[in-house]
């Protein structure tokens, strides 16, 4: 599988940006907010954490954060462990 | 027809709970001293049977990247209701200060509250803890508000610096691990127990319940468990198994034991006996 993968979902009018989401590729209409994001993926905001270029996002922010170019977001939540 | 009689049962009868003092971490009072992990689980439904089968009121969780493939399979809080556990985010994993001070504060982004189970390993071999980074990370935790309960080795001087930073328990470990190897140096454990005045609770190491009834033997105020439970045949009997163990362990510190010699003395009296 490719690494690289192109949203056709988010194709809209606008210029293409790259950023980097768990360690994958991704190429994404540029204005696209870090809640278009979630959405375009599938993911509710409730218990999962977002961290932008090693900085975590305060959920209320979700709505005006715009990505850009070389983004590096990292998208966790909680899973089993000891 | 009169009712037959019964002996009133008493629930709280000086036996059951020897005076113990509430087990306290913190600012928070816990009833059970079994704190259990939530991983490797063969499914959720069989993890989450398991630790009501413990009594366990605080259960660790690891923060991991979301799988965007698999993106339904959701968080482990779908399963753990976070009103019926305390939720203890752990750093499992990590390698260095750094990392771990990362993962902690994503744990605590979650929202759910600021603790975390701190741990730095420091070999992939035996998984042991990398001390001095653990204490860095400590340091930089503690001074973010972070309640750490911080993973280390059967080391005094170690759980003596992590208690100065400000840890709220200071957790040695039994054995390596996942090791199941059980207690292999009660004579530290006692040691750390006797000279910290922060909680001191077993992290790693414990196998069956008898592993847990030792160490709880030892005085120590709490243990922390996963794989023991989560990898024994059937996890829910083994989570019961473990809880008797933990309550027998923590009594039989509290009755103080006989002390031991290596010669035998008859339990019946030598006077009495017929020509």
């Amino acid at each position: 599988m490719s690494d690289e993968r192109e949203d056709t979902a988010l194709a809209g009018d606008g210029a293409l940006i790259r950023l980097m989401v768990n360690g994958e590729s991704r190429t994404v209409t540029s204005g696209l907010t870090v809640r278009g994001l979630l959405e375009s993926l599938g993911l509710a905001a409730g218990t999962i954490v977002v961290e932008r270029n090693l900085e975590i996002l305060d959920r209320a922010k979700y709505d005006e954060v715009v990505l850009i170019e070389g983004d590096k977001l990292e998208l966790v939540h909680f899973v089993g462990g000891g | 027809m009169d009712q037959p009689k019964t002996k009133p049962r008493r629930a709280d009868s000086p036996s059951e709970s020897a005076g113990d003092t509430p087990f306290q971490i913190g600012d928070r009072e816990f009833t059970s001293r079994l704190i259990v992990g939530t991983g490797k689980y063969q499914d959720n439904e069989t993890m989450v049977r398991a630790i009501r089968a413990s009594a366990a009121e605080m259960v660790t969780v690891a923060v991991r990247r979301i799988d965007l493939d698999r993106s339904n399979e959701g968080s482990i809080l779908h399963y753990l209701d976070p009103d019926e556990f305390f939720i203890l985010p752990n750093t499992a994993g990590c390698y260095s200060a750094e990392d771990a001070v990362r993962y902690a504060r994503l744990g605590r982004a979650a929202g759910l509250n600021e603790w975390v189970k701190l741990e730095v390993i420091g070999d992939e071999t035996t998984l042991l803890p990398d001390v001095h980074a653990t204490l860095e990370a400590a340091r930089v935790l503690v001074g973010e508000g972070f309640k750490v309960m911080a993973y280390t080795n059967d080391d005094l001087i170690s759980a003596l610096r992590l208690e100065d930073e400000g840890c709220v328990s200071v957790m040695p470990l039994a054995s390596p691990i996942g090791s199941g190897l059980g207690l292999i140096n009660p004579y530290y454990i006692r040691e750390i127990k006797s000279r910290l005045r922060t909680p001191v609770i077993i992290d790693a190491g414990v196998g069956t319940a008898s592993d847990a009834c030792e160490t709880m033997e030892q005085g120590v105020d709490g243990v922390l468990m996963n794989t023991a439970i989560a990898a024994a045949d059937n996890p829910e009997v083994m989570a019961r198994a473990m809880k008797m163990g933990v309550r027998a362990g923590r009594l039989a510190y509290l009755a103080g034991r006989m002390a031991s010699r290596e010669v035998a003395v008859p339990s019946s009296p030598r006077r009495g006996m017929l020509d």
